[in-house]
């Protein structure tokens, strides 16, 4: 074969390669929204969930599951933010570091059903927190930690040592260089790590199901006291997410409806997080700009 | 002339590696000097140690003395942010943080504990006039400083060390990144201002060590081998090895 031939010979391979993935990609996404979105309703999104007739809705799973996300990224943000910010810029090259890191490969690795068990052996009856999503939170943190921080860490790598030392040479510490001028730099690789997670989360049924619980209790909306059992902001209460709700529904569900239920929700799910995503690069962006191009304080 | 930066017998290692094998030299106010010789000489190693940036590397030793306005930079006493602020760098790479060119000069002024805002809008104009830029600038002081060109960046920064008025400034091949219009700009800006500042000038250019420099030194393998005025050295240089390198017949 002359290198001509075997040029368009390769190209054509890759371009071969890259459309099974694009296919199945759209395949994937298209059923789900194709099978779903004609049952999307406001009726759906904003009624409760039913147990044995047709018609319910997944008001209280949607609520569920963006709560559930806030409070894991609550929790793990500055946890993953610290160890990767020790990862990058403290430690040294060692048996103790690589320790560490071996320790974050297996934890990414770790099945989410363990996790889950595991905080239900934990949270649920070790600290007596019960289904709760307190107990979802922190199951979610443990299984989202290991991922944040090596996302977290390469993006602090990313920044080139020569703006490091252009900190150092202008008479920052350490830290102040870490936090004026690393982290600043390292934003937008940060954020990308923060989505990738985000979605890993939202979507995380496995590890909520002996944690947070797959029933939701009666929640009233206009309750804001925390502390109150019936409160939407009550974190001992147990909570059903919109993927927990998809499994049960197709596993143990009795309503005639199940496959349109499980069909929308799944749609639904897709597209809070694409919203989400775009949020969050929206967001990632006015915040590199004004960290980055602020007008002078 | 007075001296303001004099080194004796400065040893540096890593490890069991010695890079620095002794180097004593004197550097004149308001000069600027020229640090020339081939690549792994030591040249940069030695610039580095003027301002201690190599501290924080693992396994260092330095040994020996380095004395700025007679005070010696490695005792304990002496303090970081000061001697920075004192003898400012430029690194080979334009280096401006990822702010805008305002903020990327008053980082530092701030840093210095200037808080009054006239004073810094009055040195960020100053410093920006000063590295040739601000023409180029004045009018998007609040874009992202990154998003100029090459040369453009490498004067920024320059304006960024100049700003805290520092006595001393470090260059570590400022202009090999550049192309050689944006080079040739750097090295006015740098004739221009030696009359303010003392320039130390790590390059690998011969042509720009002769244009600009007043003193130039010869290192190779961690010694320092010759060091003179530069037309001494061009002209007349004291050993074969120093011209042979100097007329480009190895290196």
């Amino acid at each position: 074969m002359n290198p001509k031939t075997a040029n368009k010979v390769a190209t054509a391979g890759i371009y071969a390669l890259v459309s099974i993935v694009v296919i199945i990609l759209i395949g994937i996404l298209g059923n789900i929204l194709v099978s779903g979105v004609p049952h999307l309703s406001w009726h759906f999104l904003s009624s409760q969930a039913s147990s044995f007739q047709a018609g319910g809705g997944v008001r209280d799973q949607l609520f569920n599951s963006v709560y559930l996300l806030i409070l894991t990224m609550i929790i793990s943000i500055p946890i993953a933010l610290g160890a990767a910010i020790y990862l990058s810029e403290y430690a040294g090259d060692n048996w103790f570091t690589n320790l560490i890191r071996t320790t974050i490969e297996i934890l990414s690795s770790l099945p989410s059903i363990v996790v889950g068990l595991f905080g239900y052996l934990l949270f649920v009856v070790q600290f007596n927190f019960g289904f709760s999503i307190l107990a979802g939170a922190l199951a979610l943190t443990f299984f989202n930690l290991p991922t944040l921080t090596s996302n977290f860490e390469q993006a602090i790598d990313g920044v080139s040592q020569a703006q490091r030392d252009a900190g150092l040479a202008l008479g920052l510490s350490n830290w102040k260089t870490i936090r004026g001028i690393v982290l600043p730099a390292a934003l937008p690789g940060i954020l990308t790590g923060l989505i990738l997670s985000a979605g890993r989360i939202f979507g995380e049924a496995a590890a909520l199901i002996y944690t947070a619980g797959q029933s939701g209790s009666t929640i009233d909306y206009a309750n804001w006291n925390p502390f109150s059992p019936t409160s939407f902001l009550n974190v001992m209460r147990p909570a059903e997410t919109l993927a927990v709700h998809i499994w049960k529904v197709n596993t143990e569900g009795i309503i005639p409806d199940a496959t349109i239920v499980s069909a929308a929700t799944s749609a639904l799910l897709i597209i809070v997080v694409i919203v989400f995503n775009f949020g969050a690069r929206a967001l990632g962006n006015h915040l590199y700009r004004k960290l980055t191009a602020a007008k002078a304080s | 002339m007075t001296t303001i930066i004099s080194s004796k017998d400065v040893h540096l290692s890593y490890g069991n590696f010695e890079a620095l094998h002794g180097i004593s030299m004197d550097f004149k106010q308001n000069e600027l000097t020229a640090l020339l010789g081939p690549s792994g000489c030591g040249k940069s190693t030695f610039l580095r140690c003027i301002n201690r940036m190599n501290d924080d590397i693992a396994n260092v030793k330095i040994t020996g003395e380095i004395k700025f306005e007679n005070q010696d930079i490695y005792s304990p006493k002496t303090d970081l942010v000061w001697l920075r602020k004192e003898v400012g760098m430029v690194f080979q790479q334009p280096t401006p943080f990822p702010f805008s060119v305002y903020n990327n000069i008053a980082y530092g002024l701030k840093l210095a504990g200037i808080k009054d805002k006239a004073l810094i809008d009055q040195r960020v104009e100053e410093s920006l006039k000063q590295a040739a830029i601000w023409r180029e600038v004045k009018d998007d002081l609040n874009k992202n400083a990154q998003s100029f060109s090459g040369g453009q960046q490498q004067r920024i920064c320059i304006a960024r060390a100049l700003a805290v008025h520092p006595k001393v400034v470090l260059l570590d091949e400022p202009t090999s990144a550049l192309d050689p219009i944006s080079s040739s700009e750097i090295e006015e800006t740098l004739l221009n201002l030696k009359h303010e500042f003392t320039f130390i000038m790590v390059t690998h250019n011969l042509q720009q060590a002769s244009r600009i420099s007043d003193m130039t030194a010869f290192f190779m393998n961690g010694d320092l081998i010759e060091y003179g005025t530069t037309s001494d050295m061009f002209m007349k240089p004291q050993k074969q090895i120093t011209s042979d390198y100097l007329n480009g017949r190895f290196g």
